[in-house]
């Protein structure tokens, strides 16, 4: 009885397919529009989470200069001190709960080997930077503390560079120049690919602080220094402990503000992600309310329907249909209806998300959940909507709806 | 006049309308009609044969007085019960066919099955079969679109029959059909109601159309105005 309905139901969905198509072309968008959204939204979500932790987890970062906030700009200003080996030492000799403490200055400067030439992201760094980052090596060997201590020419470069300069080739042992200095590669970074901005994280020369500060910089400043929390610390309790220690190196007055800022990378994660989230959500109650709209066309169709077969209705009537099996055939009939569109809507969608995905370089990540929830909520709108002009057909008295011209 | 009663009329009133505007259709009808009988319903425009019809067919209630069928007191059923009963007991043919359009003639006859269950299979066979008694074979998986209205009259009685009903209203049956098509189909009906003892309840226009059965009811202004048996002129 109920696939003698579905049939039937088909059969007139065929019967007048671009009527059908025109009602479903609601639920289709819709439908669409909520599958597009949160696939590409938890794809975002998935590529921002993978970013930050790129930026290795658990970790804090300081740089000198007040902190953003409502004081005003923050960065560097004037009167801004920059971070030096005191703080480094301070840090190092106190800190505790931190799994790795590492300094870092960087600049952009071209890097050259025999006549290819890149422009790079030179690090000045110690050993300690691969840990507090989560970076490993895919060859050779860190810098040695000797190296660290009396910054010898020596570096670690990132995949970009390799393939640039060496192809698939070994680069270990080659010396390349690095601005008006030269130094001698001793180990290759595992590559962590683009970050959520397009930034290359792989074009990078790590080189020894020391080296880097006397060399390329000029300076014994220190840009940032990176400090990664240990298994047992969460960076929230951590954060204190870096600000009283810093302060106390810098000699701030307790009635002045900070002079540097501490970002928790952990949190700046679980924001962005959040921040996704909520876009997600806003966008998904966008396309609901398009859905509303395609289940008002599913209702509008259905009463033409009804109107239309007024005739046909009395006849099964007449014949000894009751009240039930008219009110399930138009029910069926919407439901499938709108089913049809919901299943259109879902491969449209996934197509747009996958070409997004493409495009934007974020991961396509359908989840079946969404998709079988939206195949129940576009069977609900026809059933919903459907349900009214179902009634009327099978509240329709058999003699007047025989006298129907 | 042998079998049992079947139907019978006691004080039928149907009014529509209120207060002056009332008409009544049907003004204490008082009728009975026995198994077996073929009867032909007469008389003019609007002197309430459809009505008396959908009441006799167990489409309509009576406004007052007491409908029985089969010794059920069918104009007090609700529309379900009315609705079982038709699908039970009672065929109907109609003068403009009523067959759903688009649909082959097999599927139209196989349309009363499907509301009492029968499974697909049986279902084909019994409407084949059916649309064989009519006079159809070949013409099956036609479209009313693709046949005459002698056919179309043709698969509408098939599909009255299929079910093996009791009891076949007709109204105005040959109303659409020319002189010929009239004739082969009220030989039908004769057959039908012979071979089948099918008791069949007809309203014509036509005196050669009502003379195809064995007594004639004449109805004028809601009432019955006379009601005798069709004497056999050679
Ligand atoms: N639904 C209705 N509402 C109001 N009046 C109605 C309704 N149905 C029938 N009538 C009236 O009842 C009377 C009898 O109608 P009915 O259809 O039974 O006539 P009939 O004998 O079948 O006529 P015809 O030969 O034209 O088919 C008519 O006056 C008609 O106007
Ligand atoms: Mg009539």
């Amino acid at each position: 009885m109920i696939w003698e309905t579905v049939r039937l139901s088909l059969l007139s969905v065929r019967r007048n397919v671009l009527r059908s198509f025109l009602t479903l072309l609601g639920i289709v968008i819709g439908v669409a529009a909520v599958i597009a959204m949160l696939t590409i939204g938890s794809g975002t979500t998935e590529k921002v989470k993978a970013d930050i932790s790129k930026l290795g987890s658990n970790l804090l970062v300081i740089r000198p200069g007040r902190p953003a906030g409502p004081g005003g700009p923050g960065g560097l200003d004037q009167a801004t001190r920059p971070l030096g080996s005191k703080e480094l030492a301070a840090l190092v000799a106190h800190l505790s709960g931190a799994r790795a403490i590492s300094p870092a200055s960087q600049k952009q400067v071209r890097v050259i080997f025999g006549t290819e030439s890149l422009t790079s992201g030179v690090t000045g760094t110690d050993s300690a930077y691969l840990d507090a980052r989560d970076w490993k090596l895919d060859s050779g060997r860190p810098f040695s503390d000797s190296e660290n201590r009396s910054g010898t020419g020596v570096c670690l470069i990132g995949e970009t560079v390799r393939q640039q300069f060496f192809g698939a080739g070994d680069p270990e042992g080659e010396i390349i120049r690095v601005n008006r200095t030269s130094c001698k590669i001793i180990g290759l970074l595992e590559p962590k690919g683009y970050t959520g901005f397009g930034q290359d994280q792989d074009n990078v020369v790590l080189m020894p602080l020391a080296a880097y500060q006397r060399r390329i910089a000029g300076n014994r400043d220190i840009d940032s220094i990176y400090v990664a929390a240990d298994d047992r610390t969460p960076t929230t309790e951590l954060l204190p402990r870096v600000e009283d220690i810093l302060r106390d190196a810098r000699r701030i007055p307790p009635d002045r503000e900070d002079d540097f800022s501490i970002r928790d990378m952990t949190q700046i994660a679980d924001a962005m992600a959040s921040a996704t989230t909520t876009m997600t959500g806003m966008l998904g109650a966008v396309a609901g309310v398009s859905l509303l709209v395609g289940g008002i066309g599913i209702m509008n169709i259905m009463l033409v329907s009804v109107t239309e077969r007024t005739r046909e209705i009395g006849i099964r009537l007449a014949i000894g249909a009751h009240e039930k099996h008219i009110l399930i055939q138009f029910l069926v009939e919407a439901t499938v209806l709108s089913l049809l569109g919901g299943i259109i809507g879902i491969l449209i969608g996934l197509t747009l998300a996958g070409l997004a995905s493409l495009t934007l370089a974020i991961p396509f990540a359908p989840s079946p959940a969404v998709i079988l929830l939206a195949v129940g909520f576009s069977a609900l709108i026809g059933m919903v909507f459907g349900f009214f002009p179902a009634l009327r057909g099978a509240r329709l008295d058999p003699i007047d709806a025989l006298r129907h011209e | 006049m042998s079998g049992s009663l079947l139907i019978t009329f006691d004080k039928i009133w149907k009014s529509y309308g209120q207060g002056e505007a009332t008409v009544h259709a049907l003004a204490g009808v008082d009728l009975a009609i026995r198994s077996g009988e073929f009867v032909a319903i007469m008389g003019p425009s609007g002197s309430g044969k459809s009505t008396a019809m959908n009441i006799i067919g167990c489409l309509d209630t009576p406004t007052a007085g007491t409908y029985s069928f089969m010794g059920i007191d069918a104009g007090r059923l609700d529309r379900n019960r009315r609705a079982m009963l038709r699908n039970l007991y009672v065929g109907f043919v109609f003068q403009g066919y009523n067959l759903l359009p688009r649909t082959t003639a097999v599927e139209n006859v196989e349309l009363p099955l499907i509301y009492r269950g029968v499974a697909a299979r049986e279902r084909h066979d019994l409407a084949m079969k059916a649309l064989a008694e009519v006079g159809l074979v070949g013409r099956e998986h036609h479209t009313p679109a693709e046949l005459s209205g002698g056919q179309q009259q043709r698969v509408a009685i098939a599909r009255a029959i299929v079910t093996r009903p009791t009891l076949l209203v007709a109204d105005e049956p040959t109303g659409n059909l020319d002189t010929a098509r009239t004739h082969e189909i009220m030989e039908l009906l004769t057959r039908l109601n012979t071979e089948l003892g099918l008791t069949i309840a007809m309203v014509t226009h036509e005196a050669d159309v009502a003379f195809y059965a064995g007594r004639t009811i004449r109805f004028l202004d809601g009432h019955v105005a006379s009601d005798a048996v069709n004497l056999e002129v050679v």
